[in-house]
């Protein structure tokens, strides 16, 4: 009867967003008078999961698993929910986790719901609030069947302490041979990827060309936080595909979202708005990102941006 | 290679979106519809592979008859035929059921599906219809070659990207990449007069339940005033981010 919670890891480490959804599972779990259990896949420490509510880990270690691979991982997580007699399984947002949640809901003949963004308003039936339209509305969703998939959007629940241990048991699912194949995988190990980050930098045809994007990655650098773009900038071979966000790119829900010289269209905004805080830098007054914004400066982003840069340095500084 | 895209009806991207009855179904009053722009891309794919590979590919849509202009525009656009599933949408898994059914009576090679719909963002059908039919997945795809029975695929993950290898028949889940923009394609007179005599079949349902139900819609709350800040100021920014969002 155990919340069944998928913790992701990258190379071997717990990811931000496992300690998020543990955190949603301990809220499902006390709302089902119920305990948490967590599987972890080729993750070396573990120990940290206790604290976000979760009673007990599977830890699964096996070669076969070392790339990740929908198929298999689904495998693993749906054999654990059988093992725990799980009625609910929460997953992440993150691309991984997206890509095999319809194959676990399939195999488990469970409904599956997305983007959820708060702790069920009501277990009979099974009510929760997720987006809909692109952020421009929510949805209260009922789920019928007896098992239910939660996906949860990142940084919409946040992370909740608990005061606990959990125990570990080693768990050996039988894992099928894949018809997808891993052969090559190019990814930039030192930059912070937008589903992960906590503070987005995004550049708009305001900035003229790919040249003067060097501020915008060295206040990103200063931030810690990743770099992103709006659409034409990527149609213009500005910046590449993977940093276009909005209704048609990637989805952004940081804490801060800073956006230079972006005009603020509604496609644009759609795929930003659950970001928490908006700052907006713009020469243009009347640009409709004002609108939508918490923070705004009219001015030159290229007088701006670079100043920004210098306070930014010096309050890290003092910190 | 015979190719089956799927077709998700959806509001323009510049819509307002609005609620009827209470707010429990959404107000299609004023609303344009067009192709999801995701499915648009992969339509475009296909167009590809039509031209280069000569691959034969129909489009479907599960959907009421109102969806039929949208089905029509993809044929303008170069599709050989469009299939109409005739059933409501009740959520994904419903429309998951059909559209795996007609995967497997009509022996597709490469099922393309865009990896979320811009209304619902379920992000699903393209998984669910893999795990029914129980063929080989791929999502968020933004690259892909096919030799023989063979694929090559580039995926987007998390901060980069990927190449898989895998064979056919199989599904996509496409994304933005896939095509460049410049070779979206807006249907010209002549596409638009062949696709009126292009087939569109409507085939009946078969028996699905939906596992989850839509209670109610809400709007966000209206947002607070912005703070502005001056220029030679920036401090204050910093200020306001840090003491007051608590966000740096
Ligand atoms: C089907 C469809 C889907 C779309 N999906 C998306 C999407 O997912 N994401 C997206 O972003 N867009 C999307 N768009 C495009 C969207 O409509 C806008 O065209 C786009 O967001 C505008 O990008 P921009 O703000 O960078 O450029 P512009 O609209 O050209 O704005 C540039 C801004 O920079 C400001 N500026 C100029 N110089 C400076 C300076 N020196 N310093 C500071 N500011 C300056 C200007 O005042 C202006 O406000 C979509 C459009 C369609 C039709
Ligand atoms: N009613 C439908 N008819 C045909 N294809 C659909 C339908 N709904 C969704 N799809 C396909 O599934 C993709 C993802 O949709 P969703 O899971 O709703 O986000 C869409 O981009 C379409 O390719």
């Amino acid at each position: 009867m155990s919340v069944l919670v998928y913790t992701e890891s990258e190379q071997g480490k717990l990811k931000k967003v496992a300690f998020e959804v543990a955190s949603y599972a301990k809220a499902v779990a006390n709302l089902l008078g119920t305990t948490v259990t967590a599987i972890t896949i080729n993750t070396e420490d573990t120990s940290e999961l206790g604290a976000y509510g979760v009673d007990k880990i599977l830890n699964v270690t096996n070669e076969q698993l070392n790339t990740f691979c929908a198929t298999s991982y689904a495998e693993a997580i749906k054999q654990a929910a059988q093992k725990e007699a799980s009625k609910v399984v929460v997953l992440s947002s993150s691309a991984n986790s997206k890509y095999l949640a319809p194959l676990v809901a399939v195999s488990l003949n469970a409904g599956y719901v997305s983007n959820v963004i708060e702790a069920p308003s009501n277990t009979a039936p099974f009510t929760v609030k997720r987006t809909a339209f692109t952020n421009k509305a929510f949805e209260q969703t009922a789920i019928n069947t007896e098992v239910k998939i939660l996906g949860v959007s990142n940084n919409a629940f946040g992370l909740v302490e608990h005061n606990g241990a959990a125990a570990v048991e080693s768990f050996s699912p039988e894992i099928s041979e894949s018809g997808v194949k891993v052969e090559s995988v190019d990814k930039a190990s030192n930059k912070v990827s937008i589903a992960d980050a906590d503070i987005v930098v995004s550049g708009g045809r305001g900035l003229k060309g790919p040249e003067n994007w060097g501020m915008i990655e060295e206040l990103a650098d200063v931030l810690g936080a990743a770099t992103a773009c709006s659409k034409p900038v990527s149609d213009l071979g500005w910046r590449p595909h993977g940093e276009h966000v909005g209704q048609t790119g990637k989805p952004v829900a940081a804490n801060l979202y800073i956006a230079i010289g972006i005009s603020g269209a509604i496609q644009h905004l759609a795929g930003i708005n659950a970001s928490k805080v908006k700052v907006v830098i713009n020469t243009d007054s009347e640009a409709p990102f004002f609108k939508a914004a918490d923070y705004g400066v009219v001015g030159d982003a290229f007088e701006v941006v670079p100043q920004l840069i210098e306070k930014l340095k010096a309050f890290k500084a003092q910190q | 290679m015979k190719i089956l895209v799927c077709i998700s009806h959806v509001p323009d991207t510049t819509s307002k979106i609005n609620f009827t009855e209470d707010n429990t179904l959404f107000d299609t009053n004023g609303v344009q519809f067009i192709i999801n722009p995701n499915d648009e891309f992969g339509l475009t794919r296909a167009m590809w592979f039509k031209e280069k590979q000569g691959a034969h590919v129909t489009v479907v849509n599960v959907g009421q008859v109102d969806t039929e202009p949208t089905l029509r525009k993809a044929l303008a656009i170069g599709a050989d035929e469009a299939i109409r599933v005739n059933f409501k949408p009740a959520d994904g898994f419903s429309v998951a059921k059909q559209l795996a059914n007609v995967v497997k009576t009509g022996g597709y090679d490469l099922v393309i599906a865009g990896r979320e719909s811009i209304d619902y963002n379920g992000g699903m059908v393209p998984g669910m219809i893999a795990g029914l039919t129980n063929i080989n997945f791929v999502n968020t795809c933004i690259g892909i070659e096919v030799e023989g029975n063979h694929a090559t695929v580039i995926r987007e993950i998390d901060g980069g990207k990927e190449t898989v290898r895998t064979s056919l028949p199989l599904v996509i889940g496409v994304q933005k990449g896939i095509v460049e923009e410049s070779d979206l394609r807006i249907p010209n007179m002549r596409g638009i007069m062949m696709a009126r005599k292009k087939p569109l079949t409507v085939l009946e349902p078969v028996e699905s339940n939906s596992e989850t139900t839509s209670v109610i819609f809400e709007k966000p709350a209206p947002k607070g005033a912005i703070k502005m800040v001056d220029t030679d100021n920036l401090d204050e920014l910093v200020n306001l981010l840090h003491n007051e969002a608590k966000v740096i």
